[in-house]
């Protein structure tokens, strides 16, 4: 039956979604629940399926992941699924064929525990007994989830588009094909479009809101528009084998639970009585989303293309000696199904940066639909997610270096059989690096710089120069390859080099803008929880929240000039902040947006002898008196105009250095030669962004700091608040009548020793926190406390970590307990304050 | 019994049929390739007599190296020998191509087998009624008479004796039941048998055959392919009578406006 109402094509609209799977669907559902009216639903296929990937998706959801937002809101979606009754729990096993993976099951365990999912560890016995016909010869363990779950997803669209249509008087077109998206292109001073209407070959809607939900196609209905979704369509092939007795006995769509055969990257799924056959572990085959027939065109579906069974030789022979029963069974149905794949393995949400009004909700899976779903329309609804912090999934986080089809296909190509794969936390991308150039690239190669790439921007993480430095302070590899993979102790005898005498550290990723002009300061100051309207030459790091007064990002901004702010913000949130600025800034002409990232270079010069290395090259006073904590002041250095900013994210005394990027090598030079005597080494991100950091306890974005909690939980509420208006100020002021019922701390691990002798240093985060009984702690609002940082304090000879807890465990002294591979370890809160240097006297020196 | 089986590599299309820009060919962009229908079972019948009476099947194709993979999914589902007639991917008139099949099974039964002896010639070749794509109804006459055998199209029931082959077709009302004397050449329809799915197992097995490549041409014949031409879309209007019971007045108006009621 249709559910399209008798009506005319509309001529406007509030909103239009196009793309009726999973995704579009409950975007809509989600917007009548929220109240929205007059919606209206496209889709170029027929209903209920229009042969997107909705339509031949394995329908399963794992709930364990180590990603927070993706475990979350894989979590949030299951939920979804089972309250509309179109769900069933079949549970899952993980299978461990090489001794590496059991160990990856040990951290699957240790998340599953994070998350508050039910898991177990099994032996091969005791996987047979959940899955008789499995070969227990060649496992060695399983990993038991019972709350895996198989879904519904085509009903499930139909049953929230039809909750949308009751609620919202939600119009549905099938069978109706997007010819444009068109835009308002009038100039704007935020250099940002606007949506005005969708074009379709039934006629054009006007509509204030558009959201794409096309899936693989996505990108191409974002270029009608002028803009890009980076995201490609990839096949994931699945054949279908059957039938078999002992499937067929069960009278049931799914009786035994799906087995992932994790090192083959396939999983074998029943469906009522055959086994559906999936694999990761073929080559990757990407497509142009132009290449996708239309529905008459398909043979099958538009994105079922046809099987290339020579892809899928191996896989066969390798689930058969996992259930032999699949040798004689019959390939009924196999096929190279298209799924989303993006430069990073996350979704694409969010607004588009360069149009109004105009939304994305694409690379998004079965398993995350009805989650993501309620994310956008959140997102939409009230200025931000309230589910859950989404900053991963923000389709703004992308750079234009990863705005293109060559980027695109590189990381998909590179990701695709990493899809089951064990993924270290820290690890490098192969493909498409030095993306972004540097004023000190040549230099660092021939110091023999380790990068490690921030989005598109490289920055060293050690020196291998510094190499005679692991010696003088008797430092040596970690036993345990994880933990030491990625990792040098180069980056150590950096660190103790630097608290020794200093270190120089390449900050070029970092995002630099200005506002200008006379609405500048008061526009910066509507954007920033503290008070920007200081003296010229001041700076003020601040909170940036959204409405609810969630973090939305943390940063610095300068008072250049009467007129003139300048803004500092991390590499991994540029586009985010560069976007946020953009959204909200007047058109009126009062403010000039200008991105001076790749103008403006930024070396830090820190440790005690920092001090005297700069005096010799500048006439400023740095003194704590002439060059004052906070400071920014413009300077001449080795001859260049450069801007020196006292601050310091390590713990010692030292400061920014802002140069022109043409400039930089000659500063970068004279610094340098400048620190030849007292003791100066170049020194790597690992200092910057985790041993210097955690020893101070300093917070980061996207680790402390995100939308779930708000300044005053995080220590970041100062004694006042300011009068003027700011984004997210009514609900920070009510968070401050509230109080906090958590606290972020920095705890230490007090013995790191595991159950095999063995040191281990914790990496990665999301391991959960737990009591002495090995409970997980979870506050009033379900935030489990967890480890937000986890890092070595080379000074402290100790390994720290960082995380929320409850008023009552957060009292320093507190003894608590932290998981790492499934393994306890005893910690204590140390506080909110720093582990090190508690009083901040080596920054006052 | 030896049973020879010709299958063609043809486009696997969806509702709509593209056809290139110069008019020549199918437009595959977006097309798997499959064996044509009628051949499948072919196929499957061939192996249905070698499961019951014994020997051995030979599968044959003439057309691009890609061919072969018509060839490996009949030996998954049970085919012994595959031979690809490797053309220079151009399409081959029905008089050519028969003429070529012609030529390769005159070759493969004089061949020497292992034995040293000859392999002797086929008891039963089985054609396709007609080609999915082309369509022309002429390469298996065309090559029984050449090698002066019989032949009956249309068939959808085989049964061996000793020394003859019973084949039956369907005509209104009933059947035609021709009994032909071995070796035969029959052309087989859609309904003959059900094909079977390739098992994995098959599928795995298939990858090892040996595939024989002949080197065999011929001249053209005298029908060539001037353009294809796509006829316009038939468009048909659904209209929604209602929903639930309250339909039932309008189903029966159109059904008394028909003349049904």
């Amino acid at each position: 039956m249709s559910d399209i109402p008798n009506s005319g094509f509309p001529t406007s609209a509030k909103c239009v979604v196009i793309g009726a799977g999973i995704v579009g669907n409950c975007v809509v559902g989600h917007l009548a629940r929220l109240g929205w009216k007059d919606l209206v639903l496209l889709d170029k296929g027929p209903l209920p399926n229009p042969g997107g990937s909705t339509g031949h998706a394995s329908n399963f959801i794992f709930p364990v992941d180590h990603n927070k937002e993706m475990a979350l809101l894989g979590e949030q979606s299951a939920n979804q699924y089972r309250d509309m009754d179109l769900s069933v729990d079949s549970g899952g096993i993980e299978v461990a064929r090489t001794q590496e993976r059991m160990v990856e099951l040990q951290r699957r365990m240790t998340s599953a525990k994070a998350w508050g999912i039910e898991a177990h560890l099994l032996t091969p016995a005791e996987v047979k007994e959940h899955v008789p016909f499995i070969n227990g010869e060649v496992i060695l363990g399983g990993f038991y989830c019972p709350t895996v779950s198989v879904v519904d997803s085509l009903e499930t669209g139909t049953t929230m588009r039809k909750e949308a249509i009751d609620k919202a008087g939600l119009q549905v077109f099938a069978n109706t094909e997007v010819l444009d998206v068109i835009t308002d292109d009038t100039p704007r001073p935020n250099g940002r479009r606007k949506v005005t209407a969708v074009e379709t070959d039934k006629g054009t809607i006007e509509a204030e809101y558009v959201v794409i939900a096309c899936g693989v196609w996505s990108n191409r209905i974002a270029y009608m528009a002028d803009t890009y979704i980076p995201l490609v369509p990839a096949v994931h092939q699945m054949a279908d084998v059957g039938p078999m007795d002992i499937l067929a006995e069960t009278n049931n769509e799914i009786g035994y639970p799906i087995v992932r055969d994790m090192d083959t990257f396939c999983y074998e799924r029943q469906s009522a009585g055959s086994m559906e056959v999936g694999s990761y572990a073929h080559r990757p085959i990407l497509h142009h989303p132009d290449e996708i027939p239309s529905n008459a065109e398909a043979a099958l579906s538009p994105t079922e293309f046809p099987f290339t069974p020579d892809d899928f030789d191996q896989q066969m022979e390798e689930a058969i000696e996992l259930m032999d029963m699949l040798g004689d069974a019959e390939i009924k149905y196999a096929i190279n199904g298209l799924l989303s794949l993006t430069p990073d393995g996350m979704p694409c949400l969010g607004e588009m940066p360069d149009v109004e009004n105009l939304w994305s909700a694409a690379a998004v899976w079965v398993k995350e639909g009805p989650g993501m779903g309620q994310v956008v329309a959140e997102w939409m609804h009230y200025g931000y997610p309230r589910v859950i912090d989404s900053h991963g999934a923000d389709v703004a986080r992308f750079y234009d270096e990863e705005k293109s089809d060559e980027h695109i296909w590189a990381r998909a190509e590179e990701s695709f059989n990493k899809t089951y794969g064990i993924v270290h936390p820290a690890e490098q991308w192969a493909d498409r690096r030095m993306l972004v150039d540097s004023p000190y690239r040549s230099r660092q190669e021939a110091l023999g710089a380790e990068f490690f790439q921030a989005r598109v921007w490289e920055r060293p993480q050690w020196y291998t120069s510094n190499a005679d430095l692991v010696e003088r302070y008797g430092l040596e590899e970690r036993k345990v390859e994880w933990d030491n993979r990625w990792w040098s102790p180069i980056t150590v005898a950096e660190h103790l080099n630097l608290r020794e005498n200093c270190g120089l550290i390449d900050l070029s990723a970092f995002q630099i803008y200005e506002l200008e002009g006379s609405g500048a300061v008061e526009f910066a100051d509507y954007l920033a929880v503290n008070k920007i309207d200081v003296p010229v030459g001041r700076s003020v790091y601040t909170p940036w929240l959204n409405a609810d007064g969630g973090f939305h990002s943390d940063l610095t901004m300068m008072r250049m000039a009467e007129d003139r702010v300048r803004i500092v913000t991390g590499v991994f949130d540029g586009g985010r902040d560069d976007f946020w600025v953009r959204k909200h800034m007047p058109n009126d002409g009062s403010v000039t947006f200008t991105n001076l990232s790749k103008e403006i270079s930024t070396l830090g010069l820190w440790g005690p002898n920092a001090p005297a290395v700069l005096g010799q090259l500048t006439d400023q006073d740095l003194s704590q008196d002439g060059s004052p904590y906070g400071s920014y002041l413009p300077v001449t250095i080795a001859g260049v105009e450069c801007h020196l900013f006292r601050i310091s994210y390590v713990g010692d005394t030292g400061w920014e250095i802002y140069v022109p990027w043409d400039q930089a090598p000659s500063v970068f030079d004279a610094i340098m030669k400048a620190g030849e005597d007292h003791g100066l080494r170049v020194t790597g991100g690992g200092v910057y962004s985790l041993s210097g950091r955690i020893e101070k306890g300093y917070r980061l974005m996207g680790a402390e700091l995100e939308s779930e909690y708000n300044p005053v939980e995080a220590g970041l509420a100062r004694p006042k608040v300011k009068a003027a208006d700011f984004i997210g100020k009514e609900a920070y002021l009510a968070a401050r009548e509230a109080g906090s019922e958590v606290q972020c701390v920095t705890l230490i691990v007090d013995d790191n020793v595991d159950s095999q002798g063995r040191q281990r240093f914790m990496q990665g985060g999301n391991e959960p926190i737990l009591d002495l009984d090995g409970n997980r702690i979870v506050d009033s609002h379900g935030r489990a406390s967890r480890v937000t940082t986890a890092g070595y304090a080379p000074s402290l000879g100790k390994n720290l970590l960082m995380g929320y807890l409850p008023n009552e465990l957060a009292e320093p002294g507190t003894k608590l307990q932290s998981m790492y591979m499934n393994e306890l370890y005893p910690c204590t809160v140390v506080g909110p304050g720093s582990a090190f240097d508690p009083d901040d006297t080596r920054l006052k020196s | 019994m030896k049973i020879l089986c010709c299958v063609k590599r043809v486009p696997a299309p969806g509702a709509k049929i593209n056809v290139t820009a110069d008019g020549m060919d199918v437009d595959a962009a977006h097309l798997g390739f499959t064996t044509s229908p009628h051949e499948e079972c072919g196929v499957e019948g061939a192996i249905q007599l070698k499961e019951e009476h014994g020997g051995e099947v030979t599968v044959l194709t003439l057309g691009p190296g890609d061919a072969e993979e018509q060839l490996r999914y009949a030996a998954s589902v049970g085919a012994d020998h595959g031979v690809l007639i490797a053309t220079d991917g151009t399409a081959y008139d029905p008089q050519r191509t028969a003429a070529a099949i012609v030529e390769a099974v005159e070759e493969l039964e004089s061949a020497e087998g292992g034995d040293g002896t000859e392999d002797g010639e086929f008891d039963l070749i089985l054609f396709g009624n007609e080609s999915a794509d082309a369509g022309g109804f002429q390469v298996g006459i065309r090559v029984a008479h050449a090698l002066g055998r019989p032949i009956v199209q249309g068939i959808k029931g085989i049964e061996v004796g000793d020394e003859s082959i019973t084949a039956r077709r369907e005509i209104d009302g009933g059947f035609e039941v021709y009994e032909l004397p071995r070796p035969a050449v029959l052309g087989v329809k859609e309904g003959l048998n059900l094909p079977r799915y390739p098992t994995m197992k098959g599928r795995l097995a298939s990858k090892k055959i040996e595939i024989q490549s002949m080197e065999v041409d011929a001249d053209e014949g005298g029908q060539s392919r001037v353009r294809l031409h796509r006829p316009e879309e038939q468009i048909s209007e659904t209209v929604i009578l209602g929903e639930g019971p309250e339909a039932a007045a309008a189903v029966v108006d159109v059904l008394e406006e028909l003349g049904v009621l």
